[in-house]
């Protein structure tokens, strides 16, 4: 068992993940398990080994900083859960 | 009607013996009959794709895609379109623009009928994940028709479109094309613009076709890949005819079997079916190699830490706030990012979210995701030294035929190693095909032939030569 019900819950919140008390034991378990498959890696020496983030060689593209006219942002803000004017409402941030 | 490949409905649209309406009238005909059993869509847009065979059948110079019913997988955007990942927290999500890959469809003059079913987010080898319904495998309705692209795989099977899209980010494409007898491409990283793919784990997702023969797929390549400003990761360098690479020969060519995918934990009539397929290359002409992958043996360990390592970080945007689900009533902002989260994403989804997460925290980062990293690089390095041997390597698409419905859901370990000859394609970044090579149990088996990167037309060949010295393609549904 290489995680505990404590790093669980810090992991979820971590996530900002509501998660339930028989998920916690669930994912304690199934976390774990998938974990301790994942130590097979450290039979492999990859002391000199460079990292692959990116499987085709490519770093920093870059385009012109331009502005273009934003055309569809009624649609945008069609897809609003909550929207007042031109914004997206949210729940009081500061008491 | 409806069950004819792309290249020869062509022709009969070409020559006007048939018209759009009535192909995409044969296909929504067949929908209604098989879909309540299948399951296949999570949406269908038919008054759309009637508007899109009419424009279609107007058209005067008729490009190859021109007037066939297209199914595009549901992470992908349609502008007004519903796009939900066929996740409950994108509930209700119209895009407001369409995904490069699915304009380049519409510019091809195809007809889009409706998005397909798919894992949550893609995550999953069985579509049982889905945050709507499962699908079932049309050859075998109590089996899965694999994951993520499921939805995809088994419309194309089920004759329910013509073509599909799909996206493959351990094997999502090619593992469900295997399951459902159809034929399945992800090509090379950077070749298919992923402006549009709703992003799971941006290093190794690629969108690619499912369809019913290798010349399909090759047309539909076509279409599908070039390079997009708008997609940082694209590769711009020119774009080949695919179609022209489809010449029945493999003399000479030197075609690489990987010893530990015909080992210990492969099916045996899997096996047996990719091992007579080789039999065929040989036969006709290839040389065969025996190529060693030490590294394969890390590719599932290295995958399920890099992949949602990636996924927790792309999956933050699901906040409640700009679209998709909210929580009700939440009295704060955090209440509301935890409960939104919590009501909106599936069992999977999360167990990702939270593996990932903690693979990237503070004290463990190097332990296992920059540990993931490294063993990456040695998975690339045994595909540069298999292919100083050989010009295509090949093995079985999955370790098994579609296994049952609920046979593998309460053990996510067990069905992370059903994409074991998928993944490690994805960590390189190459192109690979799967294509049908035989049954077992009465359900079909794929072959899985990988190239190296930007060498779609090797592969294309190869798997269009085997198509035109057997019949697996052509066998169809009992339904």
């Amino acid at each position: 068992m290489s995680i505990t019900k404590k790093d669980v819950e810090h992991v979820a919140k971590l996530a900002r993940l509501g998660i339930t008390e028989a998920e916690k034991d669930l994912f304690t378990k199934q976390l774990s398990a998938i974990l301790d498959f994942a130590e097979n890696l450290k039979k492999l020496d990859t002391t000199d080994t460079p990292p692959t983030s990116h499987a085709i060689p490519m770093s920093n593209v870059l385009r012109e900083d331009k502005c273009i006219p934003c055309t569809n942002t009624d649609d945008i803000l069609a897809n609003g859960p909550e929207v007042e004017q031109q914004m997206f409402k949210v729940p009081k941030i500061l008491e | 009607m409806h069950t004819k490949t792309a290249h020869e409905l062509h022709g009969l649209l070409a020559s006007k013996k048939i018209s759009s309406v009535e192909l995409t009238e044969a296909v929504f005909a067949r929908i209604e009959k098989v879909e309540g059993k299948v399951k296949a869509f999570v949406t269908l847009t038919k008054e759309q794709a009637l508007e899109q065979a009419r424009a279609a059948d107007k058209q005067e110079n008729k490009l190859p895609l021109t007037g066939i019913p297209i199914a595009i997988k549901d992470n992908m955007c349609t502008l007004g379109t519903p796009t939900t990942c066929s996740s409950k927290i994108l509930a209700g999500y119209r895009p407001p623009y369409d995904a490069t890959i699915v304009e380049k469809i519409k510019n091809a003059g195809a007809v889009i009928i409706g998005k397909t079913n798919m894992d949550e987010f893609a995550m999953g080898s069985s579509t049982e994940n889905s945050g709507l319904h499962p699908t079932h495998n049309p050859w075998d309705l109590q089996t899965v028709p694999g994951g993520s692209s499921g939805g995809s795989a088994a419309a194309v099977a089920a004759s329910e479109c013509i073509l599909a899209t799909g996206s493959d980010t351990g094997g999502s494409i090619r593992q469900p094309a295997a399951f459902c007898g159809v034929v399945g491409m992800k090509p090379t990283y950077g070749r298919v613009s992923r402006y549009g793919l709703v992003a799971f784990a941006s290093s190794l997702d690629q969108i690619g076709p499912l369809t019913k023969d290798v010349t399909d797929a090759a047309l539909f390549m076509n279409v599908l890949a070039g390079y997009d400003p708008k997609d940082s990761t694209s590769v711009d360098r020119p774009v080949p005819d695919y179609q022209k690479a489809l010449t029945s020969n493999v003399r000479e060519l030197k075609i690489g079997y990987i010893k530990e995918l015909f080992g210990s934990g492969i099916n045996q009539d899997v096996k047996e079916a990719a091992q007579k397929a080789l039999q065929k290359y040989e036969a006709l002409g290839a040389k065969l190699v025996e190529v060693s992958m030490p590294s394969f043996e890390y590719a599932v360990a290295t995958y399920y830490l890099i992949a949602p390592a990636e996924a927790s970080s792309n999956l933050a945007r699901y906040d409640g706030v700009k679209f998709g689900h909210r929580t009700k009533d939440a009295k704060d902002l955090l209440t509301m990012y935890y409960e939104t989260r919590r009501e909106g994403f599936g069992s999977e989804v999360k167990r990702r979210i939270m593996l990932g997460t903690y693979a990237l925290s503070a004290g463990y980062y190097d332990a296992y995701y920059l540990k993931a990293l490294k063993v990456r690089t040695l998975i690339k390095r045994d595909y540069e030294k298999a292919f100083e041997k050989c010009d295509l390597l090949v093995s079985p698409t999955a370790p098994t035929s579609a296994f049952k419905m609920g046979e593998k859901t309460a053990d996510p370990l067990s069905m992370y190693l059903s994409d074991i000859a998928t993944i490690p394609v994805n960590l390189a970044g190459l192109p690979a095909i799967s294509i049908p090579c035989g049954f077992s149990n009465g359900l079909p088996v794929g072959l899985q032939i990988t190239g190296q990167a930007f060498d779609e037309e090797t592969i294309l060949r190869a798997a269009f030569t085997y198509e035109q010295n057997t019949d697996w393609h052509k066998q169809k549904v009992p339904l």
